[in-house]
């Protein structure tokens, strides 16, 4: 590295030497020269910035595109059902006869889940950011560092499977009334899949707590818990708050892991032990089965799509908000 | 422990006194007269509360501090001065034991308060700290409330009762002249404060554990001359009380809170002794040059 840099260093420098012997093309006067790229350049500039312009439209034109197909397809959804019986009905059986679209059950499952990912990750997710910030040496951190990178990559198939296979038996062996799809089985391993995102965000905001408040909290005559709690964690609470909803909505969101483990069965209970179905399994299940487009069971997905956008775009604009905020407190 | 009402006098930094010592016109730190500062006969019949014997420090292998011996006397003002790098900070830190966190660093030699080594294996490190406060450069009040700032320290000594808690903020509050401003607004957050009462929130916070002595590294640096003042005057409130030790860039800072003036160059200590006699009649060249603005 330093033999690299210094290597750079010299050539800049006989770059440089030359430089001054060499004189750069000036003209004493102002007037704009005549040739063809000249006169051109206005319009070849103006073709740069427009793609770039296009580039940075791209984003904003999908993200307007797919809240108004979202938009579009629930308004005709909500012509065939009351958007009373769909927010407070507590039975979700657009697939059967007779035919109920009452979407308790999916949101309940989606926050069962959600909470009991969080129940998992939350407690480990927190200990482990205190530990690496506060306590770990900085070689542990280092080895520890690519594993959480590792364990943030896993693609989220291979959870739903490990649950199946399992984390499903394990539980089925402590409870035996649970069936061989349940939202524990789910709840866990959609803990372990947000717990990467919740140490490094924690972590990073644990980090920016200046180090003179954890000297003046320890001239004061604390020890290293007491500075840890009563100083460090209070004073990156708002943004581990806000990590934590960050990761929640990442969980409320989360679809391959949870339609392996949780079931296909949208049931309002609150029985970790059962099987379940979230609004995202229930999505799969209609965009793989053979729902002839435009009924109304197909515009089901759109109108509990609309409800999983809502859910977690309230979620991350609270987190960022709270970030946000953060981020101000220690200019 | 009444405390006094503080009485509001701004200092004037007096630059019209210049000495005779020098054959150059140098503006000379004036002393300032009408203040109570402690004469040399005092200093020699005050208490050691801290004693120095040979003390080196080391960051790593790098030697920070060499052979440095000297006393500390109880109830009065010591200045530690000195261009910057010299140390000054880091001796600051040894009284305490903050070094202690910083990785690969060592002392030889002792240094005894009131005659106990502070860095026997023996020591309580948590109970050190409680007798001896500290006062940072840059304020650093926690993101919490005024209240739970000074009562931080009481709290994690085990006190509970929120009515002795209480006690003990008003009591912090009032000694570091704070009182009057914030006591409406107790439950405020402490980074609403200005910067000058920032930092004497800070002071209160180490009173609050109530120390016998307090170090001070360049309390004032960050502040205007109104609040600076204000620090001033309240360590010379605080004097009767505590030994204090403070680090400071500014001569005249020097000459008018201090009793004792220890001037150190490159880790070393040049020179040391009563303000007076220091600034007036050095006894070494480093020290005539660097006081009169020579060099540093
Ligand atoms: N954490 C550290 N690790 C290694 N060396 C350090 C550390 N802190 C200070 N030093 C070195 O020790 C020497 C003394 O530093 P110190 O901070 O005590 O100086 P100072 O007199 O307080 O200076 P200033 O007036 O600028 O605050 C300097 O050479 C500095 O580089
Ligand atoms: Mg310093």
């Amino acid at each position: 590295m330093t033999e690299e840099g210094s290597g750079k260093e010299q050539s800049v420098e006989m770059e440089l030497g030359e430089a001054a012997v060499i004189k750069l093309p000036r003209s004493t006067s102002l007037a704009r020269a005549d040739g063809l790229l000249v006169r051109l350049r206005p319009f070849y500039e103006g073709v740069i910035h427009f793609a770039l312009f296009i580039c940075a439209s791209i984003s904003v034109l999908v993200t307007v595109g797919i809240v108004i197909i979202l938009l579009y397809e629930s308004v005709q959804f909500f012509f065939d059902v009351s958007i009373i019986e769909f927010l407070t009905g507590t039975r979700w059986t657009p697939l059967l006869k007779p035919q109920h679209f009452g979407i308790l059950p999916l949101m309940c499952g989606t926050m069962l889940v959600a909470a009991g990912s969080a129940i998992v990750a939350v407690p480990i997710g927190l200990g482990t950011a205190i530990y690496l910030s506060e306590y770990a040496s900085p070689r542990f951190r280092d080895i520890v560092k690519p594993f959480l990178e590792i364990l943030a990559g896993i693609p989220s198939v291979v959870y739903g499977y490990l649950a199946i296979v399992t984390v499903s038996p394990i539980i089925r062996y402590l409870f035996p009334s649970a069936g061989v799809f349940n939202a524990a089985s789910a709840c866990i391993v959609v803990g372990i899949m947000i717990l990467p995102m919740i140490i490094s965000l924690s972590e990073d905001i644990l980090q920016s707590v200046p180090l003179s408040l954890r000297g003046a909290a320890f001239a004061l005559g604390a020890n290293k818990f007491e500075v840890t709690v009563r100083v460090v964690v209070p004073a990156a609470l708002s943004g581990i708050i806000a990590s934590f909803l960050l990761a929640i909505s990442r969980a409320i969101g989360e679809t391959m892991a949870v339609t392996l483990a949780a079931g296909a069965t949208p049931k309002l209970t609150l029985n970790p032990l059962e099987s379940i179905q979230t609004m995202t399994a229930y999505i799969v299940q209609v965009s793989q089965g053979d729902t002839p487009t435009g009924t109304v069971e197909y515009r089901t997905i759109f109108a509990v799509g609309l409800m999983l956008f809502i859910t977690t775009m309230v979620m991350n604009v609270i987190a960022q908000y709270i970030l946000s905020r953060v981020g101000e407190q220690y200019e | 422990m009444a405390s006094t009402p503080l009485v509001k006098k701004m200092i004037q930094p007096s630059d019209k006194a210049t000495s005779g010592f020098s054959k150059a016109p140098i503006v000379r730190p004036s002393i300032p007269s009408g203040k109570r500062m402690r004469t040399a006969d005092e200093l020699a019949q005050a208490t050691e509360k801290i004693s120095v014997r040979d003390m080196s420090f080391y960051y790593s292998e790098n030697r920070a501090l060499t052979d440095i011996s000297l006393s500390i006397p109880e109830c009065c003002v010591t200045a530690f001065i000195g261009p910057s790098g010299c140390g000054k900070s880091t001796f600051l830190r040894c009284f305490n034991r903050m070094n202690d966190m910083i990785e690969g660093t060592r002392v030889e030699g002792e240094i005894l308060l009131e005659g106990q080594e502070i860095y026997s294996s023996r020591t309580d490190i948590v109970t050190l700290r409680k007798r001896i406060g500290m006062v940072f450069q840059k304020s650093t009040p926690f993101p919490k409330s005024i209240f739970d700032n000074v009562s931080f320290g009481p709290k994690i000594a085990g006190i509970r009762k929120k009515k002795d808690l209480y006690e003990i903020v008003e009591r912090s509050l009032q000694r570091s002249a704070l009182w009057d401003e914030v006591k409406d607004r107790l439950n405020e957050s402490a980074l609403n404060l200005s910067g000058g009462q920032q930092q004497r929130l800070c002071i209160a916070r180490a009173l609050a554990n109530d120390p016998d002595i307090l170090l001070m590294d360049e309390p004032a640096s960050a502040l205007d001359p109104a609040s600076t003042a204000r620090i001033e005057d309240l360590i010379f409130e605080l004097k009767e009380q505590y030994t204090i030790v403070i680090v400071t860039h500014n001569m005249q800072q020097a000459a008018r809170v201090s009793d004792q003036a220890a001037f150190f160059y490159q880790g070393v200590l040049v020179e040391s002794g009563a303000t007076e006699a220091l600034f007036t009649n050095p006894q070494k060249q480093q020290t005539e040059d660097y006081i009169t603005g020579r060099f540093g």
